[in-house]
Order: C-alpha cells, then sequence, then structure tokens
C-alpha cells in the first residue's frame, strides 16, 4: 500500500506539480515551436506520452542489464541518446505498417522527438532519481508516462491560448515566440499554485 | 568559398546577428533552466562552448576525411547517417565535459544538474554540425563554434543578470540595493524565466525593427 501512494506520488509530481515544461524547462523547442494549433499539439502531445513510456522501460533494461553488468555506467549519455534515436526510428516504422491513420497524424512530429530534450531528461531524471529505489521499473514507467502527460497538458493549454492570441491586439515586436514565452509564464504562475499538494 | 569569410566577420556574426537564443531561438532549455544567476549561466554558456568548438572541429576533420578516403558512392551512403554520427561525437564530449565538472567544479555541476547531460539535445551543437562544420574547414568550423558559443554565453549572462539582480537583489554574489530592498522571488522561479526572456527577445526585436527602418 505503500508502495502504491509513493508511485501515486511520483504521478502527481510528475504531471502537475514538477510538470516538465512549466517547471523543469524541458523540450520548450517543440513546446513553442508546434503550439500553433490545437490540432497538431493533441498529435504531438500523444507521439511523446507513447515515446516517453517505451524509453522509460528501455533505458531501465539499459542500464541495469547492459551498463551495470559490464560497469560501463559512465556511458550513460551515449547509450541513452542511441536508443532513444533507434527508438523512435522503431516506433516510426512499426507505426507505417500497422496503423497507417496513426502514423499520418503523428507522423511529422515523430522525427523531431529524437532531438527533443525532454525524452532524454526523463531518462536522466530516472537514473538519477528512481533506480535502484525498489519497483524501480514500474516506477521509472510511471514517471515517464506522466511526464509525457504533463507535456501534453501544457502544450494542449498553450495551443489553444494561441489559437485566441492570434486574433488579441499586440504590439509588432511581441508578436509570435515573445508573447508565447510570456503566456507561458502565466501558465507557469497557475502551476506553481500547485506546489503545496505534495 | 571560404576565401570571402573574414575572422571578425565570422565572430560578429554569431554573437550578434545569427545570436543562438534571441536571433534563431535554439537551445531555450539551457537557457531558461540555468540563468537564476550570473554565475551558472557563464558556467552553463561556457561548457556548451567548450562542446561546441570540440564537436565543430571534430565533424569538419570527419568529414574531409571521409571525403578524401572514400569514392562518391560511399560517402552518400555515409551521408545517410551522418546525423547519428554527429550525435555520437557530441555525445562524447558531452560525457568528458560532465566528468570535467564534476571533478573541477562539483558545487557548479550541482547546481546545473540535468542540463549538463542535456547539451547533448541541445539543437545548437547538432545545428551548426548540420549547416556549418560538416561543409566548411577546420579553422572557420573552429572560429564558428566560438562566435556562436560566446553568443549563447553572452544571452545567458544577459537574462542570468536580469533574474539575479530582479529576483535576489545581488550581481555575482554581491548585494546591490542594501538590506531594505525586498527582492521579486518570482524572478529566480520559473514563471519569471519565461517572463524575462519574452520581454528581452521583444526588445531586440523592437531594437532591429527600427534599425531595419533607418536604413
Amino acid at each position: 500500500m505503500a508502495e502504491l501512494g509513493s508511485i501515486l506520488k511520483i504521478f502527481i509530481a510528475v504531471v502537475i506539480v514538477n510538470n516538465f515544461v512549466l517547471f523543469r524547462f524541458l523540450g520548450l523547442c517543440p513546446y513553442i515551436g508546434v503550439s500553433r494549433n490545437s490540432e497538431a499539439a493533441i498529435g504531438m502531445g500523444m507521439a511523446v506520452i507513447f515515446v516517453m513510456a517505451m524509453t522509460s522501460a528501455v533505458t531501465w533494461m539499459i542500464y541495469n542489464y547492459l551498463l551495470v553488468p559490464f560497469h560501463i555506467e559512465y556511458l550513460n549519455i551515449i547509450a541513452f541518446i542511441l536508443a532513444i534515436a533507434a527508438l523512435v526510428q522503431l516506433v516510426e516504422m512499426i507505426m507505417q505498417k500497422t496503423s497507417p491513420a496513426l502514423y499520418e497524424s503523428l507522423g511529422i512530429y515523430l522525427p523531431l522527438i529524437t532531438t527533443n530534450c525532454a525524452v532524454l531528461g526523463v531518462a536522466i531524471l530516472n537514473k538519477d532519481t528512481l533506480f535502484g529505489h525498489s519497483l524501480s521499473f514500474i516506477k521509472c514507467l510511471v514517471q515517464g508516462t506522466g511526464a509525457g502527460l504533463g507535456f501534453a497538458l501544457a502544450l494542449f493549454l498553450m495551443a489553444t491560448i494561441r489559437e485566441r492570441l492570434e486574433l488579441a491586439d499586440i504590439p509588432e515586436s511581441l508578436k509570435g515566440i515573445p508573447i508565447a514565452f510570456i503566456t507561458a509564464a502565466l501558465l507557469a504562475l497557475a502551476f506553481l499554485g500547485f506546489s503545496g499538494m505534495l | 568559398m571560404s576565401d570571402k569569410k573574414s575572422i571578425t566577420g565570422e565572430l560578429y556574426r554569431g554573437i550578434i546577428t545569427e545570436n543562438p537564443t534571441f536571433g534563431l531561438c535554439l537551445g531555450m532549455c539551457p537557457s531558461l533552466a540555468t540563468t537564476t544567476s550570473v554565475k551558472n549561466a557563464v558556467g552553463m554558456g561556457l561548457s556548451t562552448t567548450a562542446v561546441l568548438i570540440a564537436s565543430n572541429i571534430t565533424i569538419s576533420v570527419l568529414v574531409h576525411l571521409m571525403k578524401q578516403f572514400s569514392n562518391d558512392e560511399l560517402f552518400q551512403r555515409i551521408q545517410k547517417i551522418r546525423i547519428p554520427l554527429f550525435i555520437v561525437v557530441i555525445a562524447s564530449f558531452v560525457t568528458v565535459i560532465d566528468f570535467v565538472l564534476k571533478g573541477y567544479f562539483p558545487a557548479l555541476s550541482k547546481e546545473l544538474g540535468l542540463f549538463i547531460p542535456l547539451i547533448v539535445v541541445n539543437c545548437i551543437i547538432l545545428g551548426r554540425a548540420e549547416v556549418y562544420a560538416s561543409k566548411n574547414n577546420v579553422f572557420y568550423s573552429f572560429i564558428d563554434g566560438l562566435g556562436m558559443g560566446l553568443g549563447f554565453t553572452g544571452s545567458l549572462a544577459l537574462l542570468g543578470a536580469i533574474r539575479e539582480i530582479l529576483g535576489s537583489g545581488q550581481i555575482l554574489g554581491l548585494s546591490l540595493f542594501g538590506p531594505a530592498f525586498k527582492p521579486a522571488i518570482i524572478f529566480v522561479l520559473a514563471p519569471g524565466a519565461f517572463l524575462t526572456i519574452g520581454f528581452v527577445m521583444g526588445f531586440f526585436r523592437y531594437i532591429s525593427s527600427i534599425r531595419s527602418k533607418k536604413i
């Protein structure tokens, strides 16, 4: 029961309180780049949730069954980034074969995910905070999925706000990216209110 | 093609006209996350610069060697897997920097934490490898790395200075306004980072729009 509680705590922390985008500043490039309309935001969000969950599982296995037995833990950065690149490629190929409709909608976002720092970020965060704990595999999986969900949530909120901002009267030099950052500041301020939850 | 370039021109381009943070909007994550103080910002900027210079030089050398020692067909094939190749080179240098910081600057390494390994996915480095280093000679790749790195360090230091002054009333640990000053703590927290970069970016756009109107 205590384990279940700690898993739930990890999940809430990573989705809302320590949101990857608005609290940890991870994955900002796609956050600003893909948040112009809400449909694209949903597509990107789905792809990121999927890849982050897979990455958490795969990097856990690589670290514990490959790097630790050979005592080459210091190679973790290289191993993780290669694993992510290969994983994204694999997901892309499987998706193309099995569900062309999903591939059509996610297609362009998948290659971008390799260089999304939130994905490598979740792998390294898992390694730093969770490896060595009891049930660490399940906790990593929960943290990975939660991080993806948090990213998708923040991205979707931002996209819906930016759709409305298109119509607003903003100073010329703040249009586009600067106003997106200022909006993100207000969103981050709102999310800061959750920090008392845990 | 590299005859027309001048060293100062290349440096100026990296630092001012194509400034990675404000001009090209690359490498956003570290420029927000590590700019809580000038010291952290400069530490992050210089680490990135070191990786950028090393990877630019290595990739330039690699591409030249591959051109020299392989025929056209083989080179075409290597071209297809160049991105994974670049990433491995960058990841190796980042591992080195990670250990150097852990060994010689443990306090800074702890402050920057997650963002040292994340230099690997900083788009500036892969971007310069793809756009510049793989097409230019070794010396200019070095200069480009230096210019871009300094531009990045400069923008980070500027953001760090603004946030440190407003958020904790200090600069480089020196108190500026005396004990009566109540700093706006929000500026060292997450929302302040977004707010600062939004307004600074808007300011630079405003300046460049005025300058282009005059011309």
